[in-house]
């Protein structure tokens, strides 16, 4: 459940950053959410208006983008997108390791203010 | 005074008569502002009650405040449009701010010529009976400290005080992982009384605590015999990350059956560079070469990944 913690530093952040903006409140929050990035959807979704209440971001929509793991083996030079085990032995060849391209994403993308 | 708040700041008026209004009716104006300004505009709506909110950039709406669907009608003295939604970019890491903490952790270490190790395992894979050991063996040579975080009790605090070494226990209430802020304090302590290696015991978990910088040197993964050789497969982040693999309990593994084979095949599968120690903390099996890496980060031989020493073993 490292979500809680996880949206709690998110609003402190854009709020900061809202506040920067001379915004009076924060609308929609753009995330983007790697498979390997340790954070789940629901539970961040379940957190957020928690960590939000009281905040400039209460009310604000959450929209989240998954992005899955991206894979390179750099035998065989084989990409692959997504699967059970990313970061497991090349699926192609079975020369470990990958190389980790993408997946690991926890970022703020963009969000809406009033 | 505000009649509907009470109060006392600003220069605010309050408007409670029908005849300040053109359009008759007698609802309550709240204002909280130092200007002037026309009511010229047409209030069109069967609310009750009208909330006056004044923006940053000197647009002004109404807000209608009732059983009707809510409506914005601006200011007819208003010349810009009614303030909309924008976007703004950011493309900005969630865990930036961890990420500063720790990097601030970090030199703060390194003006100490001090280091620290995160260790992280499952809950109950020995890290604490192992650091018992440690401390036993290298309290006298290494000039040591150790951090203890859990979710409650300093149960292994006081387990591991008296051996020679600060120790600090982090309760982390409902947090199921060390942050960077959380550890940066209890760093300073260990640094001020004299510690210059910082084991820290991270929260027995083996997803979150994976996400979380703390200013570490690197990440030491444990895992014990009883808990399954494919651990690093279904929790791959961590075994990914972790250049210093510890296998734990050795002393049970006929009795639990574990596959050495199988174990090391898994970590190598998504770490083959790792460098895998096998101990078992309780008859000390091992443990000398787990206090040879110790020595050696902390007289600074593994100042880089200690990938490079395991490659040059090889």
């Amino acid at each position: 459940m490292h979500e809680l913690s996880i949206a709690i530093s998110l609003v402190e952040q854009l709020e900061r950053a809202a506040r920067r903006e001379g915004a009076e409140r924060v609308t929609a929050v753009r995330l983007v959410v790697g498979g390997l990035s340790g954070v789940e959807r629901e539970p961040l979704e379940f957190c957020f208006p928690m960590a939000a209440r009281g905040t400039l971001l209460e009310g604000a929509r959450l929209e989240i983008e998954e992005v899955p793991p991206r894979v390179r083996c750099p035998a065989c030079g084989a990409e692959e997108t997504g699967g059970p085990a990313p970061v497991a032995a090349c699926p192609r060849c079975g020369a470990a390791p990958v190389e980790i391209l993408g997946g690991r994403e926890l970022r703020v993308r963009e969000m809406e203010v009033v | 005074m505000c009649r509907d708040c009470g109060c006392e700041t600003g220069n605010r008026r309050v408007f409670g008569d029908a005849a300040d209004h053109a359009d008759g009716h007698g609802h309550h104006h709240h204002h909280h502002h130092d200007h002037d300004h026309d009511h010229d505009h047409e209030h069109e709506h069967d609310a009750p009650r009208v909330v006056h909110v004044h923006l940053p950039a000197g647009a002004e709406v109404h807000l209608h405040i009732g059983s009707g669907p809510p409506r914005v009608v601006r200011d007819a003295a208003d010349s810009g449009p009614a303030r909309a939604a924008r976007r703004v970019a950011l493309e900005q890491d969630v865990l930036a701010e961890n990420d500063r903490i720790a990097a601030a952790n970090r030199e703060l270490l390194a003006r100490h010529g001090a280091v620290a190790l995160n260790l992280i395992s499952s809950p109950g894979s020995g890290k604490t009976t192992l650091l018992e050991r440690t401390l036993e063996r290298l309290a006298g040579e290494i000039d040591l400290g150790v951090i203890v975080g859990d979710q409650q009790t300093d149960n292994d605090a006081r387990r591991l005080a008296g051996r020679g070494a600060p120790v600090e226990q982090i309760e982390t209430r409902s947090a199921c992982h060390l942050d960077a802020r959380r550890v940066a304090a209890p760093l300073q302590r260990m640094l001020d009384a004299g510690a210059r290696l910082i084991l820290v015991e991270n929260v027995g978990n083996l997803v979150c605590p994976a996400a979380f910088d703390l200013g570490e040197r690197f990440k030491v993964a444990l895992l014990s015999v009883v808990e399954g050789e494919d651990k690093p497969l279904k929790y791959p982040v961590l075994f990914h990350d972790a250049p210093v693999v510890v296998i734990t309990k050795l002393d049970l593994a006929a009795r639990a059956g574990w596959d050495r084979e199988a174990c090391h095949r898994a970590i190598r599968a998504v770490n083959p560079d790792a460098r895998i120690l096998e101990l078992a903390a309780r008859d000390g099996t091992g443990l000398d070469a787990w206090c040879d890496l110790l020595r050696e980060t902390a007289a600074g031989v593994s100042r880089t990944d200690p990938r490079r020493a395991a490659a040059e073993e090889a």
